[in-house]
């Protein structure tokens, strides 16, 4: 096992991995979100209540739920790399950031589009809302550090003591719902009894979710692999890989 | 059910389809970004190369 992870972390042998991966992923993420976008806007009906404002929630659930997800591979990276001192594993964190920043703009933007028809505003100071653009400011933040320190190490060991600290807004963010009474429509998928959506209505969604975490994690590959080039000295498998 | 129909969007066209093309943007932006990141990278690289081969 530590063996296989080794060899798994070794930076050449990651690189020729990951460049092998980036299709497979990319790809399948292109048809997934392809049949989503078919199921959500063609085949799933409209809403008793929403009527088909509610197929917002085919870009907005996915987004917001990637804004998430991402912020927590990018901590759990940087707890890696802060204790083993793994250098894939800052390469991981750094090249979460731009693209959990993305996500989580993409999830406040749609959730304005939402709100507007539904609450009549546009934007409203509630606890999942607020958590949400703290999130933002978080991935910014974190970009931002990492932009305003030269050396690569010590980029990597600040932005990940940043990271870490963050953590505490995940939890807040996903329960906002529950612990605040709040303009926000409670959790739709995951809760622990039955998911409160019929179900030609949550396939897609599902679809989607997956959709966007199998291009997250083309996205994430593509990234590393700079990372891990920056953050190379020796040059011999450098020189291979180029040749 | 007509195209019209469809593009309408039961009234709330001004916010579906803004919201679709936002996520559409952001996930294209994502890719030539993560591209362009990588080929940065790469060409760093290879100047350091360079360098250090102009250096030994």
């Amino acid at each position: 096992m530590w063996i296989w992870l080794h060899k798994f972390a070794s930076p050449p042998h990651f690189y020729r991995l990951a460049g092998k991966l980036v299709p497979w992923f990319g790809w399948s993420a292109f048809v997934l979100i392809v049949a989503a976008l078919f199921g959500g806007l063609v085949l799933a009906p409209p809403d008793y209540q929403q009527g088909d404002a509610f197929r917002i929630i085919y870009v907005h659930a996915p987004s917001a739920w990637m804004s998430l997800f991402v912020y927590v591979v990018m901590a759990l990276a940087s707890a890696i790399g802060l204790i083993w001192r793994i250098k894939l594993a800052h390469a991981v964190a750094a090249s979460c950031a731009p693209i959990g920043a993305s996500f989580t703009f993409a999830a406040l933007a749609t959730g304005a589009l939402w709100g507007q028809p539904m609450w009549g505003t546009w934007w409203v100071w509630d606890a999942r809302l607020t958590s949400e653009l703290i999130l933002l400011f978080l991935y910014l933040g974190y970009i931002a550090l990492r932009a305003s320190i030269d050396d690569l190490q010590r980029a990597d060991r600040a932005s990940a003591v940043l990271a870490l600290v963050g953590v505490v807004n995940v939890p807040i963010i996903h329960y906002s719902v529950v612990w605040w009474n709040t303009l926000h429509q409670p959790a739709t998928v995951t809760k622990m009894a039955a998911p409160s959506i019929s179900t030609s209505m949550l396939i897609p969604l599902l679809i989607m979710i997956v959709g966007f975490t199998l291009f997250f994690v083309a996205l994430l590959l593509v990234r590393v692999r700079g990372e891990v080039l920056r953050r190379e000295r020796s040059a011999g498998w450098i020189r291979e890989v180029m040749a | 059910m007509s195209l019209s129909h469809f593009l309408s969007m039961g009234g709330y066209a001004a916010f579906v389809w803004p919201a679709y093309a936002v996520t559409l943007i952001v996930l294209i932006v994502n890719v030539f970004a993560a591209r362009a990141s990588y080929r940065r990278a790469l060409e760093e690289a290879r100047r350091r190369l360079q360098m250090s081969e102009l250096a030994g």
